[in-house]
């Protein structure tokens, strides 16, 4: 006699649901290989393609919105030459009164215009005392739709790391940042400040740095000639002669400040600090002029 | 004494009309269903980042405020016109002026009472958010928005007796009305930068719009800025007065030479 076997509906979708997952898990892998590592996949991806780079901007624009606490020009109004919170990871003080003390909009034109300030914000402020995290959502979005933005990443780390003292997600995002734009001399020199500044690692620091001028020396000779890389470049050398200074390597702190010297805007001062490096370097028994292990 | 009380049992009808359609649900869903997602996401394990959510929040409170009240608005007189109820109604000792104002106050009031469930959402969500609970702040945003709508439902109710189709007119004025609070203020500087008389034809256009932007709240609450003085939310208050009285007279004007 033969037993015929029945399945129930039930189990069919239970076994096709396993089949599923199996199949997910399997096929995950093998996407995951052929995917170029330099290109993030996110929601945004997948809904609006490479469109999605349109809105990175405004995103990034909305951070600077929230910046100034919604004092912010219009495109009828007079422009920031550079936006704020970009400024002040450049190392131009927050504080300093050049940058708030920019009236965007002018005197009221007439008595509509006045009457509506009175429901405005009429003052340039920037956020304080860890305000700042609330422009962090938008870095986040605009690093979402557009991950080669690399800005995102640096301006988002810098006030990560400095207001909101949480240097473990600024490297994370940094982190990110990398992975999406392998060998990006701006992200690592951003990620040798954190570790110089907040995890007080010199070695790593150097390291990261000397990996990031080694990246900026690979560009090619029209990209090393724009403003923006050229202040790059001296910051990660003149970052390098300090720390070669700190750790008593001279001569190697003099040599960073010596090729600084060619592309700096103050070239005065760094004469000064490599006329004071010489004499220390002169003051020190001569043993310890070897030059650094790190090389 | 009589004259405002039919323009209130026309209003309470208006009213009840906010509840017997899906409208106000379907935005107030969707408003709520979108800001407790947008409050789920976590940025860089920072439970303090709220403003973000306060915009979003804020942007979809103003936008399915405006939308409740211009449908409410442009489908009133063209509804009354199809259905032929307004012979019954103007058969009453009613006049045209009564129905004019108590669909004004009935969409004004009908608006302001969604309002006040998406104010009172908005304030429940970004005071568990933020452990704030800033009432007069809400109170004055509420008003100045409350009074935005008022205009924007005067407007709307002039559309219905210039357009034939409601939907052309709840097109035109959200055109409009969104026009006036993105560019409104701009248009003195835009003048600027033509010579004349396209200078001339954009002053006067700066000059006779209603200034609808004064009352866009939303930068107020998203960014905490200070109460503004009352006195100023008087004098805002009396000009849109000046105005929804400009129109509802425009209105009226029009509804009284209109052939049934």
């Amino acid at each position: 006699m033969k037993t015929r076997l029945k399945a129930s509906p039930c189990w069919i979708l239970i076994l096709l649901l396993a089949v599923c997952f199996t199949l997910a898990t399997a096929l995950q892998l093998r996407v995951a290989k052929r995917n170029n590592p330099g290109q993030s996949n996110n929601v945004f991806k997948l809904f609006m393609g490479e469109g999605r780079r349109l809105f990175a901007h405004e995103f990034y624009v909305m951070a600077d919105v929230y910046f100034h606490s919604g004092y912010y020009p219009s495109i009828f109004d007079k422009q920031e030459s550079q936006s704020d919170v970009l400024g002040a990871v450049r190392g131009e003080s927050d504080d300093d009164e050049d940058t708030t003390n920019v009236d965007f909009f002018g005197a009221p034109k007439d008595w509509i215009d006045a009457f509506g300030w009175k429901f405005r914000l009429d003052q340039h402020t920037h956020l304080s005392s860890g305000d700042q995290r609330e422009i962090l959502p938008w870095l986040q979005l605009a690093a979402d739709m557009d991950p080669q933005m690399v800005q995102t990443y640096t301006v988002a780390a810098f006030w990560l790391r400095t207001s909101l003292h949480n240097p473990k997600e600024a490297e994370a995002f940094l982190r990110e940042g990398l992975r999406n734009n392998p060998d990006n001399c701006e992200i690592l020199f951003e990620l040798g400040r954190l570790y110089n500044e907040d995890y007080h690692d010199a070695n790593r620091a150097r390291n990261v740095w000397v990996a990031a001028l080694r990246y900026w020396r690979a560009q090619s000779d029209d990209a090393k000639k724009s403003v923006e890389n050229k202040r790059l470049y001296d910051a990660m050398l003149v970052n390098l002669a300090y720390l070669e200074e700190n750790a008593g390597n001279w001569p190697q702190a003099i040599e960073y400040f010596e090729m600084a010297k060619q592309v700096s805007p103050d070239p005065d001062a760094i004469q000064k600090r490599i006329d004071e490096a010489r004499q220390k370097l002169a003051e020190q028994p001569p043993a310890s002029n070897a030059p650094a292990a790190h090389y | 004494m009589k004259f405002v009380s039919k323009i209130f049992a026309i209003a309470g009808v208006v009213i009840k009309e906010l509840y017997r359609r899906k409208d106000f649900y379907v935005l107030f869903v969707l408003t709520a269903v979108i800001t407790i997602a947008a409050g789920m996401v976590h940025f860089f394990d920072d439970p303090k980042i709220v403003n973000y959510l306060k915009a979003i929040c804020v942007l979809l409170i103003s936008i399915s405020a405006l939308i409740i009240a211009i449908v409410m608005a442009a489908r009133q007189l063209p509804a009354e016109r199809e259905s032929r109820t307004i012979f019954p109604l103007l058969a009453k000792p009613v006049t045209r002026a009564q129905v004019i104002l108590g669909k004004f106050f009935g969409c004004w009031l009908a608006s302001g009472i969604a309002l006040l469930f998406f104010y009172f959402f908005f304030a429940v969500v970004i005071g568990t958010h933020e452990q704030s609970w800033p009432v007069l702040n809400y109170l004055q945003s509420f008003w100045l928005q409350w009074v935005l709508l008022g205009v924007v439902t005067a407007m709307v109710l002039l559309g219905s007796v210039v357009f034939s189709a409601p939907s052309s007119n709840v097109t035109i004025c959200f055109i409009v009305i969104v026009g006036i609070l993105l560019l409104g203020q701009h248009l003195n500087t835009v003048a600027l930068h033509h010579s004349e008389p396209l200078r001339s034809v954009i002053y006067t256009i700066y000059f006779l719009i209603p200034h609808l932007e004064w009352f866009d709240v939303r930068d107020r609450l998203t960014y905490n800025w200070p109460l503004a003085l009352w006195m100023d939310c008087l004098l805002a208050t009396l000009y849109a007065a000046a105005y929804a009285g400009l129109f509802l007279l425009l209105t009226w004007l029009g509804f009284r030479r209109k052939s049934l």
